[in-house]
């Protein structure tokens, strides 16, 4: 479990690493927190000519507020974001999803950006993005652009960001007050890959419910946002019917494939028991 | 104030001490005049250990040491056609590269029956073994994925496997055999071509009349039970550094290994080279658990290619290796039929079952017949007939592994236990309670071979008070049951499951012990033990302590070095704390008769006047009138002013090799509390607890660690971890995101209770201890889960207890009730 030979350069500011990129496209991986790539290489599952290493390029740490949106930069990493008094007040979503994330050791150095590029459908905050829909701040020599969470996610680990571009933040709405969230998540142990997991958004009104989003976590190829389900709830007070209606409505909004424990079935199964705690849950 | 009975008051007073024990130990002052042994000394392993500085075999770094990585098959069964080297020779920093077809020029291969059965079990037990004998690489043919191939030895890890990718594997499939019953159909492809099936053993014990018995039987009972497999997975993976000496023409071998002295037997024979000029030495092992309990592949040959390239050579097994190539273990499948009256009393017991041993079998019968020997368990069972089949698989070969056979054992029984308590409509534990040997029935006799031969006697102990304690200590029989009715009238499912065992501990055939005193006057012990984390330095000097009235600080030990002892056996099978202990006892007596006799000669008085007084050797009742021990391992020495009596030999050490007259028996009855998430399928733990005798307990917090560490491989076994292959014989669970170990966080609050039987087969009437812990879970926590689901009937007869499986059963259960 060693790695290929591979070079190694640190970027210094944004410019030189998107040069950087530029030159090396494909055979370049770009090195954040690493807690993916490293484990890639060592068992060389992945061989890049290349790293570059971006985690000491100034402004791409941190949170801040704008008038518009919370933004959280690329190299935040998931404790930090778990700690955040600016994400409990404007996305508590992402508060409650961070302990999920494996271990503290590894959130101190993993990096939101890192996990929105991979993009692996059972990682939570892809799903918390689509729900949140939050929108990427991608940065190539050429300028930079925004894309929605909801676009953004193309198939199994496939985005929509090429292989010149870079990460630099993700910026979530801003709400006068902020919907009330559950994340639920499913996995054998604390701090693998979810099974199934489910972030829900949602405002209460005398017992209806209004704004919902519903984000999916290993519920398909990509995170996923379950329309049927947040249609079916929408506006509704959660009585018995409602919740199943919403629950079938996953049979559509959903495409989990089978794990060695998991058949997709058992998957879309857990999937429709999750929604009806976290909406109980919501509701409490 | 609330009264309690001197029993229980007793052990309440032991539970207490278990909560306390790891806070409290670090606070231990050794009472003046009190033995060291029952004491919760703390571990002096840990002084290095907890900061970083043990001694693993990658801390060993030798000049110009080069490192090794293998080339392993990618697939599971297939003609080798060709494999080239060619490239990776060619590759940077590259010195060697080697093939199976290559090595069998210069070795043999090893003896696949590194277990040796004893004459006397051979003519009492009918059977069959044969012995495919497994090459040092691969040859003709790849019998699973992970079979190392080809091996490349380089300056670096890092170069070695870059050299590794450029060998070309030229394979011509063969159909894998994944499944045991299949491997056995008449038309099955034959793994071993030159054996006539793919059964490799098989053997058959019985006792009674089970034919009639279970024919007359009232009830009877058959099911199909399946343990699934899974392995020891330690912390530490394994790894083997050689480097041959020019000068003397001799080996010196570093393996993370649990039997140094199997090692240089087996090194002998492979590499031609006396025993004399190998010596073994297993530095600190992260974790063995079995799995590195016998002899493998790379322990022999990474000493044959540090003799080809003349540099030292350094081989780290990485974990893909180890998921891959380290044994795995159980995976047995059992027809079992148990015939029983209206009271629940077991009459007669049947059990058919085939063990799926892998690609090969490195330990003969050594697991399924621990199984068939272990099958009555705690129970009088007057009929009784087991017989086993060992069938050869595409997957990675079966050894022991903590509880070797038992777990498997006990799934089969104790699920009985609870069938017929279900059949009849009476309480699990009162079942158990009418069949199990009582405490008045000791010795009990068998009357079935253990694996020494030897008849199967159980030397004592109390199994129903073990059980009610077990019992007692998750609440109570009737509390539990107010509590599950309870949580059930608000829509939850709790179970309550219990698994008891016996085990057979400190197995011969012997182990040995050399005791010195050392010129300053400390004791020195040399012994064939090998210790991978239980604490063995810290138990054999408060044992040893004891022997000479001295401080356990006083006391040097060596251990897993076979250039300190000439014979040892080696840490496997719950048998040094056994099997040392008798050995350092005799040594000492031996000893102390010379010692007592150069002191005399000192203090010029009789022997019979003499004692031993804190550290020294004294005059009964007179004060100040003794000598040191240093005094008299001065007056022994040869030569010149030597003050030994005339006619004694000069020094002083003695070494004596302790051979059992049979194994002594430990048991312990689990009781497991589970919440079972029927949407979901999840268990969840509530409350577990455990009480055992493993007879006198030597160092409670070391006791209380090796069985609650136990107990968490037999959770991790029950619930979660699962080696995994599919119908080609690809290992699906080969990295840690999928072979799911149990983590702190995945573990329960688990009880202890001590139920101290002295053994009378050892003079300090220890039983062994290590593996006991990992027998009951798996079974336990079934039962619960059974218990949990009553109002369904679900019976969960196979492990792992997986969570689709349990809710894919309330599904199924709940259409048919609907």
């Amino acid at each position: 479990m060693k790695p290929s030979p591979f070079d190694y350069v640190r970027a210094t500011n944004l410019t030189e690493a998107l040069a950087l990129l530029e030159r090396h496209g494909e055979q370049a991986q770009i090195l954040a927190g690493g807690q993916t790539l490293i484990a890639t290489l060592n068992m060389r599952l992945s061989a890049p000519d290349w790293l570059i290493d971006i985690t000491r390029i100034p402004g791409l740490s941190g949170i801040t507020l704008t008038e518009t949106h919370l933004v959280i930069g690329a190299l935040t990493t998931h404790r930090e974001i778990e700690r955040s008094a600016l994400v409990a007040q404007y996305a508590p979503l992402l508060g409650q999803a961070a302990p999920h994330i494996a271990h503290a050791a590894i959130r101190n150095s993993g990096t939101i950006g890192g996990s929105i590029a991979f993009a692996d459908p059972a990682a939570e905050w892809p799903a918390c993005c689509v729900a949140l829909d939050a929108r990427f701040v991608i940065q190539a020599l050429s300028g930079e652009r925004r894309v929605s969470a909801r676009t953004f996610f193309r198939g199994l680990y496939d985005t929509d960001r090429a292989a010149h571009e870079i990460i630099t933040a993700i910026e979530i709405p801003r709400e006068r007050a902020p919907r009330r969230s559950v994340f639920m998540e499913l996995a054998r142990r604390h701090g693998d890959y979810a099974i199934v997991g489910v972030a829900l958004l949602g405002r209460v009104d005398q017992g209806r419910l209004s704004d919902v989003a519903i984000g999916y976590v290993g519920a398909g190829a990509t995170p996923l946002l379950a329309q049927g389900a947040m249609a079916a709830l929408e506006g509704q007070a959660a009585d018995a019917d409602v919740l199943a209606r919403a629950k079938a409505a996953l049979a559509q909004d959903l495409d989990p494939s089978g794990d060695l424990y998991n058949s997709p079935a058992t998957k879309r199964h857990l999937a429709a028991v999750l929604l009806e705690r976290a909406v109980k849950q919501l509701l409490a | 104030m609330t009264s309690l009975d001197g029993g229980m008051g007793h052990y309440t007073d032991r539970l207490l001490h278990c909560e306390n024990a790891v806070s409290a130990s670090f606070a231990f002052h050794p009472v003046d005049g009190q033995p060291f042994v029952g004491q919760s000394i703390p571990r002096r392993e840990d002084a290095r250990l907890l900061i970083g500085r043990g001694q693993y075999i990658n801390d060993l770094a030798l000049p110009g040491m080069l490192h090794v990585a293998f080339v392993r098959s990618p697939v599971a069964h297939a003609r080798i056609v060709n494999v080239d080297l060619s490239a990776a020779e060619r590759a940077p920093g590259v010195h060697l590269a080697v093939c199976g077809a290559d090595l069998l020029r210069a070795l043999p291969p090893v003896q696949d029956q590194q277990l040796p059965l004893p004459a006397k079990w051979k003519t009492t037990v009918s059977h069959k073994i044969f012995d495919p004998r497994q090459p040092l690489l691969a040859i003709d043919r790849v019998r699973h994925v992970g079979e190392a191939v080809a091996v490349v030895i380089a300056e670096s890890r890092y170069l070695a496997e870059d050299a590794a990718e450029r060998v070309v594997l030229e394979l011509e499939s063969l159909p894998a055999q994944v499944d045991p019953e299949a491997a056995l159909a008449a038309d099955a492809v034959v793994i071993h071509q030159n054996a006539s099936s793919n059964q490799l053993a098989e053997f058959a014990i019985a006792k009674g009349d089970v034919e009639s018995a279970m024919a007359s039987a009232p009830h009877r009972i058959k099911r199909r039970f399946y343990h699934h497999r899974y392995a020891a997975v330690p912390m530490e993976c394994r790894g083997v550094a050689a480097q041959f000496d020019e000068r003397t023409g001799s080996y010196t071998i570093w393996s993370s290994t649990q039997v140094v002295h199997w090692l240089r037997r087996e090194a002998s024979q492979t590499l031609g080279v006396p025993e004399a000029r190998i010596h073994c030495i297993a530095p600190d092992v992260g974790g063995g658990f079995g799995g590195k309990g016998h002899v493998y592949p790379e322990d022999l040959l990474i000493p044959f290619l540090a003799h080809q390239v003349r540099r030292p050579v350094k081989w780290i097994e990485d974990r893909r290796e180890h998921q891959q190539s380290a044994c795995h273990s159980r995976d047995q499948i059992h027809d079992a039929e148990v015939g029983f009256d209206n009271e629940g009393r077991v009459l007669a017991l049947r059990d058919a079952f085939i063990m799926d041993c892998g690609a090969w079998n490195p330990v003969g019968v050594g697991i399924p017949y621990n199984t068939a020997s272990h099958l009555c368990g705690p129970y009088d069972v007057p009929n009784a007939a087991i017989s086993a089949r060992v069938v050869a698989t595409n997957k990675v070969p079966n050894a022991p592994y903590r509880g070797a056979g038992r777990p498997e054992a006990a799934l089969v029984t104790e699920r009985l236990m609870d069938l017929i308590a279900h059949t009849l409509g009476l309480e699990p534990m009162e079942v158990r309670r009418r069949n199990m040997v009582s405490a008045q029935q000791m010795p009990y006799p068998v009357h079935l071979p253990y694996r020494d031969g030897v008849s199967i006697v159980y030397d004592g102990g109390d199994y129903p008070g073990a059980l009610q304690k077990a019992v007692d200590a998750i609440g109570g029989l009737p509390a539990f049951r107010a509590e599950q009715a309870a949580a059930r009238a608000q829509g939850r499912y709790l179970g309550l499951g219990l698994g008891s065992y016996t085990e057979g501990t400190g197995v011969g055939p012997f182990e040995g012990a050399s005791v010195r005193i050392d010129p300053s006057g400390r004791l020195y012990v040399a012994a064939g033990s090998c210790p991978q984390g239980q604490g063995m330095e810290t138990i054999f000097a408060q044992i040893t302590a004891d022997q000479w009235q001295v401080k356990p600080e006083q006391v040097m030990l060596t251990l897993a070095d076979t250039g300190a002892i000439s014979m040892g056996f080696g840490t496997v099978a719950s048998r040094s704390t056994v099997n040392l202990s008798a050995a350092i006892h005799e040594a000492s007596t031996r000893l102390r008769k010379k010692v007592f006799a150069i002191a005399a000669n000192l203090l010029e008085c009789a022997d019979e006047d003499l004692e031993l007084r804190n550290g020294t050797v004294a005059i009964k009742g007179v004060p100040g009138k003794s000598v040191s021990l240093a005094d008299v391992a001065r007056a022994s020495r040869p030569g010149w002013d030597s003050k030994r009596p005339a006619g004694m030999d000069a020094g002083l050490e003695e070494t004596y090799y302790w051979e059992p007259s049979t194994v002594t028996w430990s048991y312990a009855s689990h009781a497991a509390v589970v919440e079972v998430d029927l949407a979901l399928g999840r268990v969840k733990i509530l409350r577990y607890a455990i009480a055992h005798d493993c007879g006198v307990v030597v160092n409670p917090m070391l006791a209380e660690g090796q069985i609650i560490g136990g107990a968490v491989q037999g959770i991790g076994g029950g619930l979660m971890e699962e080696m995994a292959y599919d119908s080609e014989g690809q290992l699906l669970s080969g990295s840690f995101m999928d072979y799911l170990l149990p983590t702190a966080s995945d573990v329960p609050s688990i009880t202890v209770i001590h139920q101290e039987t002295p053994s009378t087969l050892n003079p300090l009437g220890v039983k062994g201890l290590g593996e006991g812990g990992a027998i009951s879970p798996p079974v336990a926590l079934a039962n619960a889960v059974c218990d949990a689901l009553s109002e369904y009937g679900i019976e969960i007869n196979s492990t792992p207890i997986r969570p689709e499986a349990i809710w894919q059963a309330v599904k199924t259960a709940r259409a048919s009730h609907a």
